[in-house]
């Protein structure tokens, strides 16, 4: 079985985000770049699916800059055998992105498609569902545990009430959490070696999708700071205080 | 090499040179290399996530060898670059400020303001278009040396492990995502690591590479990157002040660099051979931000990014030999900084290219360190050499001082020692008024405007992250001496020397004082390795990616 | 005036709070309808959809495989419902309950339009506020004009309503055909503790280094326990060893937006705060009056935590 991993390169979640000047976005002047986490725990699991004999090729694909060859090459490096960049410097959105990844699904026909539950940048959480609906083709997000038997997937899921299982029958759409797996170091050797793995670079537009409408983002701003509150001076006095404002029964 | 784990297994990579340090004389080292001999096989190991990750400078730069290096740089400068334009060289007071005649040293005239961690980037990718291998996220760990006595020389690094957990012992046990660090065996390795560098520094003691020089001096600097409101700023003018809140024998001062786009780069540099055991560089720093002049400035504005490193300050005379078999130091790593200048970066490009190409020349490093002193950088160094030490004796001495050794050129017949930093301290017994830096060590923040609130709200503006479950990195050999030896003479200055409060005294379960460590906060500046007065804190990198992800500082 | 399909979040037997608090962002935008799919011998959610105050219709979709809250089953339904009603609903909203998440992406993708995710504000009818960067940037996004707006609201940013007059409860279908790739094979018993998640716990107790030790951390476990709350720690707590990492809360932790927070023996560094930034309520317990915490919390109370947890303790009794 082939396994398409999708990546974003998003701003690396040990960087504090600031919203520049202008309000138009947030700065990205000298700020580290790295694979959307989410993502990298979806590259490593098709690398242990590939491993235990699940699968036997991990297509790694990206939609970005130029740039995003980065993240592509550390996929490749973790140990993915290939790589497509489709170059867009103009904002993508979701649906035009699972337009895209559908578009890539025709051409690679794999039977699985791996992607991050989000992106931690747009915070969306969209597109494994948008191509699960496009492909018409079951999804299974927020999946923190995988199993596969005779082309089905049992798919553990983090939902609010606790965790669920559902099972979906192959080829599927499946969006990973965060406890799904830790992935592996990258090792130096393993570095030289990705720089020999095939990472074809292609214009968005060859895709042929058909733009949807995008949302417009008008303005930037950081949140709302915290007000301070008051200082009661016994617990008797914090007890009303808090059910008066109706936190506590 | 006691604590390596003897039995597992590494891979082994081999390379021609092997460059320890993303900066600017490793890189410089590296492009002039590959420049010089197209064949050769070079790696360059950066400790930070990604180059620049760890880079923070002024930085005032002499864009001399940099034109050297790539003469390209003007076409696509970095992020941040403004020309320099108009120097002021002030003395502060509590409530005022006074123009002072600029020293010659520090005319900036044709240099540019630039974040350095931006240029090394650009450098980086410069170094590997033209085939050289960067790994940014690998520390080098251990020196890897063989032979004895005068047979002794280094074959490489290893680099550090990856995915050690945290079990009481500190090497820490293998976890489950653990990924063995890598021997790199070279011809020649490189220790371009900046100053206090973990390798530079065994090595120095190993071959005893210290011996015909007096003690390196350090000095500790912080920076900030503020976004102001609009109309504040003049680009390019460039600010440096001595005096307050430093009292007369602490040697130390601030910088203020406008930049483009109302923005500012602020900070400060204390000299680490400061005596006062209450003493807190950091608080310094932000009582000179509340002066009024500062405060009108930053009022209003926002901090994008800070941090702290330490620079080698010693000079000429407390220069290491540079050159031992099989490696040469470069740069900070070894002590090239120009403190008059307190520019540092034209001087570690030199260093880096002058090492390429006498290795291009003559095959070995033997021969090195006569090279460098005879250079340009090197000449450079001993026309200033007597500047710096001469604070010694105070602000006032110092400057006296610093205008005779100008005008002399440096030319005067004798060379004054350096004294090292960790027994500068007097004793809490011992200690002298000195001035209001007394009141610094109290907690002063009540009275504080300006963001960061505190330390931890300051290293926020790093970004820096640590695994959590690693093995501690800062070592301290003995813990005992804290509650004890150390809490009696000196009160503990660990807790305030920290520029992010990593070191804290904490009541233990017993109720008696104990040691706590707060690893992950540590921006790698070094300065608990230099300062600490029993020498038993040894900062060891921890693992790859980890520290400070600097913005462009 | 506008129509608002919102979907109900619920488990066949109760309504999911998210949707009280949804219908106050939905009734903003318009006449509400809420569209509740359910298998046929589990409609009780439909009579407390109709109970909430601006709720003016509930859609009941009764089918034997909308007994299970499958996107891939229900996205075709709800794309089928959404374009019925008088030449289409105008909005059609999710709560972003890990169910909404899940579902609108793949309604939004069957019509072809785009989803706002994560509505917090109503700016006007096609013009919202949402969180990016975890919640540490605001964006403002418009709908651009002739589409059907679809969104998943962000229920922490909305008051829940009431109860008002019952609205009708009207059978609905939606008639499409639907896939059977996807089987529901139903909740995982987890066994464990008792505790509620950290992560999505309403409530939370959280210490720090001022609880001082592994032992009085059990102070912190006992009020939590009391008041049916998740337990949180400081990273300071957690490398002073008192408890494990996996109940760190902030930067470098678990980000979290309980209803209440119980900040004990926390200074609140800023690190800490960024994890806690959109909880309801902070209370901050700590014996240090100038500690950071007490610049953000809503109630502070300065003096030692190890006379007033207990004390609080009692006053909850009594409660």
């Amino acid at each position: 079985m082939k396994i398409l991993v999708g990546i974003k390169r998003v701003i690396d979640y040990n960087v504090r985000v600031q919203v520049n000047r202008d309000g138009s976005g947030v700065v990205k002047e000298g700020v580290k770049m790295s694979i959307n986490p989410f993502d990298e725990i979806a590259v490593e699991e098709a690398l242990r699916m590939k491993e235990r004999g699940d699968a036997n090729e991990v297509v790694v694909v990206s939609i970005g800059p130029e740039a995003a060859q980065q993240q592509l090459r550390t996929a490749l490096a973790m140990g993915a055998d290939r790589a497509v960049l489709y170059q867009s410097d103009e904002e993508v959105q979701p649906l035009a992105a699972a337009r895209a990844l559908l578009a890539v699904v025709e051409a690679e026909d794999p039977g699985l498609v791996l992607l991050g539950k989000q992106a931690i940048d747009d915070d969306s959480n969209q597109v494994g569902q948008m191509l699960a609906a496009l492909w018409n083709r079951p999804q299974a997000t927020f999946v923190s545990a995988l199993e596969f038997t005779d082309g089905v997937a049992k798919a553990t899921r983090e939902v609010d009430a606790g965790l669920e299982n559902i099972e979906v029958e192959l080829p599927a759409v499946v969006t990973v959490d965060l406890r799904l797996n830790e992935p592996r170091f990258v090792k130096m050797p393993d570095i030289m070696k990705a720089k020999r793995k095939p990472l074809e670079i292609k214009p968005f537009a060859e895709l042929g999708v058909e733009m949807p409408v995008q949302l417009e983002t008008t303005l930037h701003e950081p949140p709302p700071k915290r007000q301070g509150g008051v200082k009661v001076d016994s617990v008797q006095a914090l007890v009303e205080a808090l059910k008066n404002k109706g936190v506590l029964s | 090499m006691s604590e390596q784990q003897g039995d597992i297994e590494r891979d082994v990579m081999e390379y021609d040179y092997a460059i320890v340090g993303g900066g600017p004389a490793g890189l410089a080292c590296a492009i002039r290399l590959k420049e010089k001999m197209p064949e050769a096989e070079i790696c360059l190991l950066e400790k930070g996530s990604e180059i620049g990750a760890h880079i923070l400078s002024g930085c005032v730069m002499e864009p001399g060898p940099l034109d050297e290096l790539m003469p390209a740089w003007r076409d696509n400068p970095p992020a941040i670059c403004v020309p320099a334009g108009r120097d002021e060289f002030r003395l502060y007071t509590r409530a005022r400020s006074f123009r002072l005649p600029t020293p010659p040293q520090m005319h900036n005239a044709g240099n540019y303001i630039v974040a350095l961690g931006e240029l090394c980037k650009q450098l980086a990718e410069h170094a590997e278009s033209l085939g050289v291998e960067v790994f940014p996220g690998f520390p080098g760990r251990h020196p890897l040396i063989e032979g004895e006595g005068a047979d002794m020389r280094v074959v490489g690094v290893r680099c550090g492990d990856m995915g050690l957990e945290a079990d009481g012992t500190p090497e820490g046990r293998p976890g489950p995502a653990f990924a063995a660090g890598v021997d790199i065996r070279a011809k020649t390795t490189l220790l371009a690591e900046g100053c206090r560098g973990s390798l530079s520094k065994q090595l120095i003691a190993r071959f005893k590479l210290n011996r015909d020089a007096t003690p390196q001096t350090y000095g500790l600097g912080f920076k900030e990157l503020w976004q102001l409101p609009a109309g504040r700023t003049t680009p390019g003018l460039i600010q440096h002040s001595v005096g307050w809140p430093l009292d007369n024998s602490t040697y130390g001062g601030s910088f203020l660099y406008h930049l483009d786009e109302d923005r500012v780069y602020i900070g400060f540099v204390v000299g680490l051979d400061y005596e006062d055991p209450r003493f807190s560089p950091f608080e310094a720093f932000q009582q000179f931000k509340h002066h009024p002049d500062m405060r009108a400035l930053l009022e209003g504005g926002e901090i994008i990014s800070s941090g702290a490193r330490t620079i080698s300050e010693g000079g000429l005379q407390a220069l290491p030999r540079m050159e031992m078999p099989g490696a040469l130091l470069i740069g900070d790593a070894a002590g090239t900084l120009n403190v008059p200048k307190i520019k540092g970066v034209h001087q570690a490009f030199r260093s880096g290219m002058l090492a390429a190409e006498h290795l291009a020349a003559s095959g070995t490093p033997e021969g090195y360190d006569a090279a460098f002193r005879a250079s340009a950088a090197g000449r450079e160094l001993h026309k200033v050499r007597n500047i710096r030490p001469g604070f010694h004796g105070g602000l006032w001495l110092g400057m006296a001082n610093a205008a005779l050794e100008t005008v002399l050129a440096g030319r005067t017949p004798w060379t004054l020692a350096t004294h090292a930093d960790w027994d500068s301290l007097e004793t809490r017994a011992s200690a002298r008024a000195h001035g209001e830096q007394a009141a610094m060590a109290a907690n002063w923040h009540q009275e504080r405007s300006l963001p960061p609130r505190d330390r931890l709200a300051s290293v926020y503006f790093a970004n820096t992250a640590h695994e959590e479950s690693q093995p501690v990195h800062l070592r301290v050999a003995d813990t005992s001496i804290c509650a004890t030896r150390c809490a009696e003479e000196f009160g503990n200055p660990c807790t305030r020397f920290c520029p992010v409060g990593v070191y804290e005294m904490v009541t233990g379960e017993d109720g008696g004082l104990q040691l706590q460590i707060n690893a992950s906060n540590c921006v790698h500046c070094k300065a608990c390795d230099i300062k600490d007065p029993y020498l038993i804190i040894d900062w060891v990198p921890p693992e790859g990616g980890s520290g400070p992800n600097y913005q462009t500082l | 005036m506008s129509s608002v399909l919102l979907i109900a979040d619920h488990d066949g037997k109760s309504l999911n709070t998210g949707i009280a608090r949804s219908v106050a962002c939905a009734r903003q935008l318009g006449t509400v309808h809420v569209a509740v799919f359910h298998a046929p011998d589990a409609d009780a959610p439909c009579a407390a959809a109709a109970r909430l105050d601006g709720v003016s219709r509930v859609l009941s979709v009764s089918n034997p495989v909308n007994g299970t809250p499958l996107a891939a089953v229900l996205a075709p339904q709800i794309a089928r419902l959404a374009a019925e009603h008088e030449g289409g609903y105008d909005y059609v909203l999710a709560p972003s309950t890990t169910f909404g998440k899940d579902v609108l992406p793949r309604v939004a993708a069957l019509m072809g339009v785009p989803q706002v995710s994560d509505l917090m504000e109503v700016i006007d009818a096609r013009t919202f506020k949402r969180p990016i960067y975890a919640g540490n940037v605001i964006t403002t996004v418009k709908v651009p004009e002739g589409i059907p707006v679809l969104a998943t609201v962000r229920i922490a940013s909305f008051q829940a309503v009431g109860d008002g007059e019952d609205a009708p409860i009207v059978a609905a279908q939606a008639e499409v055909e639907l896939p059977d790739h996807t089987r529901y094979l139903g909740l995982v018993d987890t066994g464990g503790s008792d505790r509620p998640d950290l992560q999505s716990a309403p409530v939370v107790v959280a210490g720090g280094r001022g609880v001082g030790s592994e032992e009085n951390f059990q102070v912190i476990f006992k009020l939590a326990d009391k008041l049916g709350a998740a337990v949180g720690a400081s990273r300071a707590a957690v490398d002073a060893g008192y408890v494990p990492n996996e109940m760190q809360v902030g930067q470098t932790g678990k980000i979290i937006a309980p209803d209440l927070y119980f900040a004990i023996g926390i200074s609140g560094a800023i690190q800490h705060m960024t994890g806690i930034k959109d909880a309801g309520c902070i209370v901050a317990i700590n014996k240090d009056g100038d500690a950071p915490i007490f610049e953000v919390a809503d109630y502070g109370l300065v003096g030692d935590l190890f006379t007033l947890l207990p004390e609080l303790e009692k006053a909850l009794d009594g409660a």
